[in-house]
């Protein structure tokens, strides 16, 4: 696919009937959040309302802050010694960043993918029998298996991996280890699931495949993506944030964004004429 | 060349012009010289190490056998057990120096003169009467019947048999005379003496006697001193580097730990030995000589070795594993033990038997604290007396005996080839487990 044609609105085309938020329940708030690294602003009080059993994808140029702000969500950026998070983020109405609220617990809460695969070098059975068994998910043994072929079949990698369950997940293609990241994540059993440019390494079919498993997944989770292929927002997700600059630009359905973003900056970016 | 217009460089075909063609050429030369010198430092520091090994396997090898005297002696029950109920005093009380000595005497039956008979005893070492002993206290039933036993000769005998004492020479300049040269000859032809492998060297502590010397005690001892500082040091450092790495806040405090954990690397060793002498003999009264205080010493010397080599194994595991395992919830110390330590492991495993090894070969401290004394016994646990085997190595060089002087080299060798079992072990369980992510 050439560049400009990805980059260019007219291209982005929405099936009738996709593109909007079908579901009214807020999972998230975000309220007036800012985040520094040392001295250096890169979030600046963004508010907003994330909705749940719904795809809501993060796009904007490089550098502007969408990972910073999706690490916020889930505590991720507590990892980095020099980021420090202000203002109110809540999860079913509940602040996490508050001093009773376990990180460990909202981690739990809501699951990550990130944007290289990145499966722990042990068998692919433990990749995702991990999660459930320091959350105590299952008690016995048919249990966990029950959960980890679970897993794998809704991430879409049980029938290529079934019969060597025991091999290094690192042994892997990369749109497998992807998948089984996703897998590892469900497994957990969460209620977000943040995923940060999770088919940028990978080639166009592993893409799709992907894509399609968010859809699926939309029905029981609420997900939250960030990428920079406008086609795929298009695609797969029902509201659209466009960050720049570390401001939260417009934030709308995504319909709204591609055919008639409101900001010029939106329509510069989609358009191609920066980013 | 003289029309400046020329001189100005032309642009499209720069990479093909004579100068670019020079510049290739220098370049060329450069790293032609460069490699050369290369070879040569290569084989310069090889060169060192084939003297050093060649010059140690050279002195100690013949250390590896010895020669012996075949004893073939009737054990007479009337002399060793007249009542005939084996008990084991009366056995270990038996009179074996007679016997050994007429079964010598036996051989050359024209020696009488008590002196004389006094220098054919001692043509075998001490150790043959000890060994005919044990034999008997380890063997009860064979008393009254006739043996046939090895025991080495005394230790001039067997530098003589060596070819290291040189029988040409004015017989008041070296220490076996004409007459014992002569005795050792008859015995020879009589096809009596041996030379067989050396295996007191082994199975023997530390002796007077260089023929019965051996390192046995100095590995048991050496062995306790080990167990004890890979006990202290391994468990203190890991659990340092593993908090200085993943969880203690960075900031001035920390970088001054980390500023002086380097330093202690540095810190001669022998430091290390006066700060035991001063701390643990003295304040604490720990017992001398003893491989817990040696091993307690050695650990202080390593364990700043096993923080930097834990630390770099550390942050060696790549950042995406931790964030994998935080992301699904894992806690920061099940993020540490279930993910990031054992993919840490094979590079603190090696750098732990690294500095194992430099502690295994340390000397200095083990002599500030007083492990330098003879110790005959093999050490039955961490606070006897015991030797250590760079320690024997020291002892043994500095012996009068002409007989000490291979056995020390053999020594080295022995050590030496720990190290590189040490070492090779290292390097393998780095190849094994590199880069499994
Ligand atoms: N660990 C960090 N330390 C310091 N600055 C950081 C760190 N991570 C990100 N930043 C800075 O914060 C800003 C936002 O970065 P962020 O990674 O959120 O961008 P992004 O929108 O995800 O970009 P991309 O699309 O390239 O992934 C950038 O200017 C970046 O340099
Ligand atoms: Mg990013």
């Amino acid at each position: 696919m050439a560049l400009a044609e990805q980059f260019d609105s007219s291209n982005v085309d929405i099936p009738p009937g996709k593109g909007v938020a079908t579901s009214t329940e807020v999972k998230m708030v975000a309220e007036g959040v800012d985040v520094y690294y040392g001295d250096k602003q890169a979030i600046d009080n963004v508010s907003m309302e994330i909705l749940d059993k719904s795809v809501t994808a993060f796009i904007g140029p490089s550098g502007c802050g969408k990972s910073t702000f999706l690490r916020c969500l889930n505590r991720m950026n507590d990892t980095i010694d020099i980021a420090k998070v202000t203002g109110r983020i809540y999860l079913d109405g509940e602040d996490i960043n508050s001093s009773e609220v376990d990180p460990v617990q909202v981690r739990a809460r809501v699951g990550m993918v990130f944007q290289k695969p990145n499966p722990f070098p042990k068998s692919i059975y433990e990749n995702v029998a991990y999660g459930p068994r320091i959350h105590g998910l299952a008690s016995t043994r048919e249990e966990l298996d029950d959960i980890v072929k679970g897993s794998l079949a809704r991430a879409g990698l049980l029938d290529e991996v079934e019969s060597r369950m025991h091999e290094p997940g690192t042994g892997l293609s990369g749109g497998q280890q992807q998948r089984l990241c996703i897998a590892r994540c469900i497994a957990c059993n969460p209620e977000v699931i943040l995923m940060d440019e999770p088919t940028s390494a990978l080639d166009p079919i592993a893409s799709a495949r992907i894509e399609e498993l968010i859809d699926e997944l939309r029905e029981n989770y609420c997900i939250i993506i960030v990428t920079h292929n406008m086609q795929q927002a298009a695609r797969i997700s029902q509201k659209t944030a466009f960050f720049h600059l570390g401001v939260l630009v417009e934030y709308e359905n995504t319909v709204d964004i591609f055919n008639n973003p409101r900001d010029e900056r939106t329509k510069d970016y989609i358009s191609g004429r920066f980013g | 060349m003289t029309d400046t217009s020329s001189e100005a460089i032309d642009k499209t075909r720069v990479h093909q012009s004579e100068a670019a063609a020079r510049r290739r050429k220098a370049r060329a030369n450069a790293e032609r010289r460069f490699q050369t010198y290369g070879v040569i430092a290569v084989l310069i520091a090889l060169a060192a190490l084939g003297i050093l090994i060649f010059s140690i396997a050279g002195a100690g090898v013949t250390a590896f056998w010895q020669h012996s005297i075949k004893l073939e002696v009737q054990l007479d029950e009337a002399q060793i057990d007249p009542e005939g109920t084996r008990d084991l005093d009366t056995l270990r009380r038996a009179p074996y120096r007679t016997i050994v000595r007429d079964y010598i005497k036996g051989m050359f039956p024209e020696v009488t003169e008590r002196r004389d008979v006094r220098t054919l005893t001692k043509l075998l070492s001490t150790g043959a009467v000890t060994e005919l002993r044990e034999y008997v206290l380890a063997n009860p039933d064979q008393v009254g019947s006739k043996v046939v036993l090895h025991v080495p000769v005394s230790d001039d005998i067997d530098m003589l048999l060596k070819g290291q004492i040189d029988a040409s020479l004015p017989e008041s300049d070296r220490r076996v005379s004409d007459q014992e040269i002569a005795w050792v000859r008859a015995l020879q032809d009589k096809g009596l003496i041996e030379r067989e492998f050396n295996r007191r060297l082994f199975v023997n502590s530390d002796s007077r006697e260089p023929e019965l010397a051996g390192i046995w005690g100095a590995v048991i001892g050496s062995f306790y001193t080990m167990v004890v500082t890979l006990a202290l040091a391994f468990p203190i450092g890991v659990m340092a580097a593993i908090y200085l790495e993943e969880f203690a806040p960075k900031n001035r405090f920390t970088d001054f730990i980390e500023v002086n954990i380097n330093n202690l690397a540095a810190v001669p060793s022998i430091v290390f030995g006066l700060l035991g002498l001063a701390v643990f003999l003295n304040t604490w009264q720990l017992p001398r000589s003893a491989p817990l205080v040696g091993g307690m010493v050695l650990a202080l010397m390593t364990f700043p070795t096993i923080i930097i080599a834990s630390r770099a194994a550390l942050k060696a595991v790549p950042p995406s594993i931790r964030e994998g395992a935080v992301g699904v919830g894992a806690s920061p110390l099940q993020t540490v033990f279930h993910h990031v330590l054992p993919l840490a492991m094979p590079g603190i495993l090696t750098g732990t038997i690294i500095g194992m090894a430099q502690a295994l070969g340390e000397t200095a401290p083990l002599l500030m604290i007083g492990m330098v004394a003879f110790v005959a016994d093999v050490p039955q646990s961490i606070t006897e007396p015991a030797a250590a085997l760079p320690v024997q190595i020291y002892l043994w060089a500095d012996s009068p005996e002409r007989a000490f002087v291979e056995r020390t080299s053999a020594a080295i060798i022995i050590l030496l080839s720990f190290l590189i079992v040490m070492n090779i072990l290292a390097v393998l369980l780095r190849q094994r487990f590199e880069r499994r992510w």
